[in-house]
């Protein structure tokens, strides 16, 4: 057929095009930033200033220090709750286990920062149990805010991914393989440490790391709670706030360093992960037991105990939703009066949010789909590389990826600063991953054959995509796509940076309301974004068959 | 419709690796032509180089006079049969065997009428409705069988069609596939590496090694008359004895040590002395006063036929050969043998296979490669 030529077909055509958008929205704004990082905000010129001022002042790189102690608390601490809770609630009979997963996923999936608020709300200076412990019973419980609150509030949120790799993990062992070992005379603890955890430490290794880059990038947290405890994305955001009319190099150069850690970080695991990584399928799961003594009743109190700490502040957001509120106190008796307020004033916030959803859903499934296609079924130079820049927002924080992107498109040709289509490409290039990996993940799955048992019946390579590949691909990027729809409407750190006054979000509502202390309207909002997230999930456990998730 | 194949000087490269370095062959209109060999001897290459999934590195695949090797796959007009059938699982039985007709805007009525028709022909019409989930392996293979017929393809192309059934099913479906092929008389190009479904199928066999033809005839001259060592092993099984020509008053003799039997089928260019390679089947072999001796090591008792095995005399043995093989025939036979006791085989001249010392060549007059 092609002796080696090169064949300008549909799928080459569909690359091209893709090569360019990636180009356009991801390579030539990451450049623009590290160009300007490198330039001098007066003359222009290039300068290393910008990184020597960094690491000059204490008060920015003790921000870098601070970043790098709460990740890894925050990492450390998530791998002790979520890796135990995985274990036991795979190994045991444990009541409840529907709604718990279910519970741990919604804990997981709502944006970190409602944690942050609502835990101020409880915790805060004028917070319900902060009053009721100084008052009632004279004790002064220590301050939420800094340190501690990010480090509760991030850790809630984030020990669910250990908890979901683990588990699926632990689902992938064989029986046969823990009865080898017992009938070798090993016992139950001794197994657990020698077996199982060599077993999972890739998987959690992985976890790990995904845990870490969010709790580095994570922005609307340490913004809320964490007050004086200055962390990387938050003075990044500041100082680009305050330096907006100028080139914000300062700002880039920064960002610039948190995108050079996160890329190493990556590469790293990447590097032992491939090393280390083996595969692992089973014939037969791990059967859970029923507990024996006092394992049980410890057991129920640490995954219960976890898991209210992690669903308060969705329950606390939506209680308050409903109480009436005089200035920025809530009253006791109940009322709609938040709601209306949100619906009067807000409104473009929620539609906004429906909008841009949908338009960036639609584009994630479309590129989705073919980048899933090119890179498995058309492998060459240009699809591998496009494969690999798909992984970059994962090494690059929300909060970066939105002065990226502003830096390069505020001046023609390309301005788009300031309109709604600038969130949509933020939404798209952060939330693209989840639809393309679960895109691949089924075509993997799909044979060849039947793509050509259909050229061969006499149908041609391009329309056999849409009718037989295409459709065959459907559930996979179905479930794929909720998740990136869930994600996107709670996008917050990229848009919080890209919004202007028509363009805002729920998500963005929510935190500036939070800043202008009018809590009733922000509960209200989180109210309407957290049910919108559980229908979501919930179409997707209908859809998918099953309670579980992978991300 | 139907076509021949001409397949003049391939080449298939990977990268750098050749996998077929230079392969012609000929495959008649109408006939049941099979590709056999070890796996990865590059059978389901060449087949995906007729079909056109596979590009073509050099010389021309001809369908009749017609050079297809810039024919793009789906304008081929080929019928193609996979390993795991390849339904599509979100249509019913009914829309994947319409499938191709609908891309050939074939008309309404006579579309359902080729569909109910072919149905038949595979035995499947009762199930027209179903999805493929709900159908057995040798349901579903029929259902692969009639999507690729009801096109009226140029050629039919298998690969490994029956590997994924049960022993039974696979003799039940070996059957079915050569009758319906009879029946619609279609060009059929079939891949197995199981010789015994080869024999039972084909018109003619190509039996390959490494990318290379090795011989190509009937299933009866390739058993009976193999090319080479390396076809005699393939198909069926054979005993391979280190032997030697003695040529003697204008007759022919193959010795093996001090035993010879007289051969008249020799070719001309043999010489006296000449060292050869004999092929013998288990069953070429009968018990006689005089002959090659051997000592029974085991045997194993199939019903039909017991097979022993047997050693003899270590110089005889032609390569790395654990023990030979004697099968007897339960139907005439009274007397059994046990492991140790000895017995004299002679082997029947008119059926044994003589080699050249490399294994590469046969000595046996008129036995073609390429029939
Ligand atoms: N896409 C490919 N790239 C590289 N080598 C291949 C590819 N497909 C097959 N091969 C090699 O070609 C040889 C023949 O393969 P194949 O035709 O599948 O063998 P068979 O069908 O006879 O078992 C094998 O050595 C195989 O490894
Ligand atoms: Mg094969």
């Amino acid at each position: 057929m092609n002796k080696g030529k090169f064949k300008f077909d549909f799928w080459t055509i569909v690359t091209i095009i893709i090569a360019l958008i990636f180009a356009v929205f991801l390579i030539y704004p990451l450049f623009a930033l590290f160009a300007s990082s490198f330039k001098d905000p007066v003359t222009g010129s290039f300068t290393l200033n910008n990184f020597a001022k960094f690491f000059h002042k204490k008060y920015y790189y003790k921000a870098l220090i601070n970043s790098f102690t709460v990740t890894i608390c925050v990492t450390a601490l998530s791998i002790l709750i979520g890796a135990p809770m995985a274990y036991i609630m795979n190994a045991y009979k444990v009541k409840g286990k529907g709604i718990l997963e279910i519970l741990i996923i919604i804990s997981m999936l709502s944006p970190p920062f409602i944690g942050a608020y609502s835990w101020v709300l409880l915790c805060g200076r004028s917070g319900v149990v902060t009053k009721f412990f100084a008052e009632k019973l004279n004790i002064h419980l220590p301050t939420i805010y800094g340190f501690l609150g990010i480090l509760i509030v991030l850790t809630l949120k984030l020990y669910p991914f250990i908890y979901l790799y683990v588990s699926g993990a632990l689902k992938k062992i064989d029986v046969s393989l823990s009865e080898a070992a017992e009938s070798l005379g090993c016992n139950p603890s001794k197994k657990v440490f020698t077996i199982v955890l060599p077993l999972i430490l890739p998987t959690l290794l992985a976890g790990g790391l995904l845990v870490f880059m969010n709790a580095l990038a994570d922005f609307g947290t340490p913004m809320l709670i964490g007050e004086g405890f200055n962390v990387m994305p938050v003075l990044i955001y500041s100082e680009f706030i305050s330096e907006v009319g100028g080139q914000a190099n300062f700002a880039a150069a920064m960002a610039a360093i948190m995108v050079f850690i996160t890329s190493l970080l990556f590469a790293g695991q990447k590097y032992i992960v491939n090393k280390k990584s083996f595969t692992m399928s089973s014939l037969r799961p791990m059967q859970p037991k029923e507990f024996k003594g006092m394992t049980g009743v410890f057991s129920y109190i640490f995954i219960y105990l976890i898991i209210i700490l992690s669903i308060i502040p969705q329950a606390t957001v939506i209680y308050t939703s409903f109480l009436n509120t005089r200035g920025s106190m809530f009253t006791s008796e109940f009322s709609l009066k938040s709601y209306r307020t949100v619906f009067s004033k807000l409104g473009q916030a929620i539609t906004n949010t429906y909008l841009y959803g949908l338009i960036a859903i639609a584009i994630i499934v479309f590129l989705g789909m073919f980048i899933a296609y090119i890179s498995t079924r058309k492998k060459n130079a240009v699809t591998s590389i496009i494969d690999a820049i798909t992984m970059f927002p994962y090494i690059i924080p929300g909060s970066v990826l939105g002065i990226t992107l502003l830096l390069a498109f505020n001046k023609k040709p390309l301005l788009l600063s300031g309109t709604f289509m600038i969130i949509v490409v933020a939404f798209v290039i952060r939330r693209l991953p989840y639809t393309l990996r679960s895109s691949a993940a089924i075509l993997y799955q799909i044979s060849e054959s039947m793509e050509e048992a259909s050229i061969s019946l006499g149908c041609s390579p391009v329309k056999t995509f849409f009718k037989i590949t295409a459709v065959m691909m459907l559930p996979g990027v179905f479930s794929g796509a909720i998740l990136s729809w869930i994600t996107v409407i709670n996008e917050l750190s990229a848009s919080v940076i890209l919004y202007t006054g028509n363009t805002r979000t729920m998500s963005v509502s929510i935190y500036t309301e939070v800043i202008r202390a009018s809590y009733g309207t922000a509960a209200a909002l989180s109210t309407i974004l957290t049910l919108t997230t559980i229908i979501s999930l919930l179409i997707f456990f209908k859809l998918s068959g099953k309670k579980e998730i992978s991300i | 419709m139907s076509v021949s194949i001409s397949i003049q000087n391939v080449v298939k490269k990977y990268d750098k690796t050749v996998i077929i370095p230079d392969l012609s062959l000929n495959i008649k209109n109408g006939e049941f032509f099979t590709l056999l060999g070890p796996s990865g001897c590059g059978k389901t290459t060449l087949l995906r180089m007729i079909a056109g999934f596979n590009s073509i590195e050099g010389g021309e695949i001809k369908f009749d006079d017609a050079v297809i090797n810039d024919i793009p796959a789906h304008k081929r007009n080929i019928g193609m049969v996979f390993q795991n059938y390849a339904i599509f699982p979100h249509m019913t039985v009914k829309e994947n065997v319409e499938y191709g007709l609908k891309l050939r805007k074939v008309p309404k009525d006579e579309m359902n009428k080729k569909v109910e028709d072919i149905l038949k022909v595979v035995k499947i019409d009762t199930y027209k409705d179903r999805l493929p989930e709900r159908l057995s392996g040798g349901q579903q293979q029929r259902v692969a069988l009639a999507r690729a017929i009801v096109i009226h393809p140029s050629v039919l192309l298998m690969d490994e069609p029956l590997s994924n059934l049960d022993a039974k099913l696979r003799i039940e479906m070996r059957s079915a596939i050569r009758d319906i092929q009879k029946e619609v008389g279609i060009t059929t190009v079939y891949v197995t590496h199981d010789q015994e479904e080869a024999l039972a199928i084909s018109d003619r066999i190509a039996v390959m090694k490494d990318g290379v033809i090795q011989q190509v005839g009937s299933p009866k001259q390739i058993y009976t008359r193999p090319s080479n060592v390396f076809v005699s092993t393939f198909i069926g099984s054979s005993n391979l004895l280190n032997a030697k020509i003695k040529i003697e008053s204008g007759k022919k003799y193959v010795c093996f040590d001090d035993f010879s039997v007289e051969m008249t089928n020799l070719s001309e260019d043999i010489k006296d002395n000449q060292k050869v390679i004999v092929s013998v089947r288990p069953e070429e072999f009968s018990l006689s006063d005089k002959g090659i001796k051997f000592k029974i090591k085991n045997s194993t008792f199939f019903g039909r036929y017991i097979n022993y095995e047997i050693l003899p005399n270590k110089d005889l043995i032609a390569g790395n050969q654990p023990y030979f093989e004697f099968t007897q025939d339960l139907g005439h036979v009274h007397d059994f043998f046990e492991a140790d006791d000895e017995l004299c085989l002679s082997p029947n001249p008119l059926k044994i296979n003589v080699f050249t010392e490399d294994g590469e060549k046969s000595l046996i007059r008129d036995v073609k490669e390429n029939e």
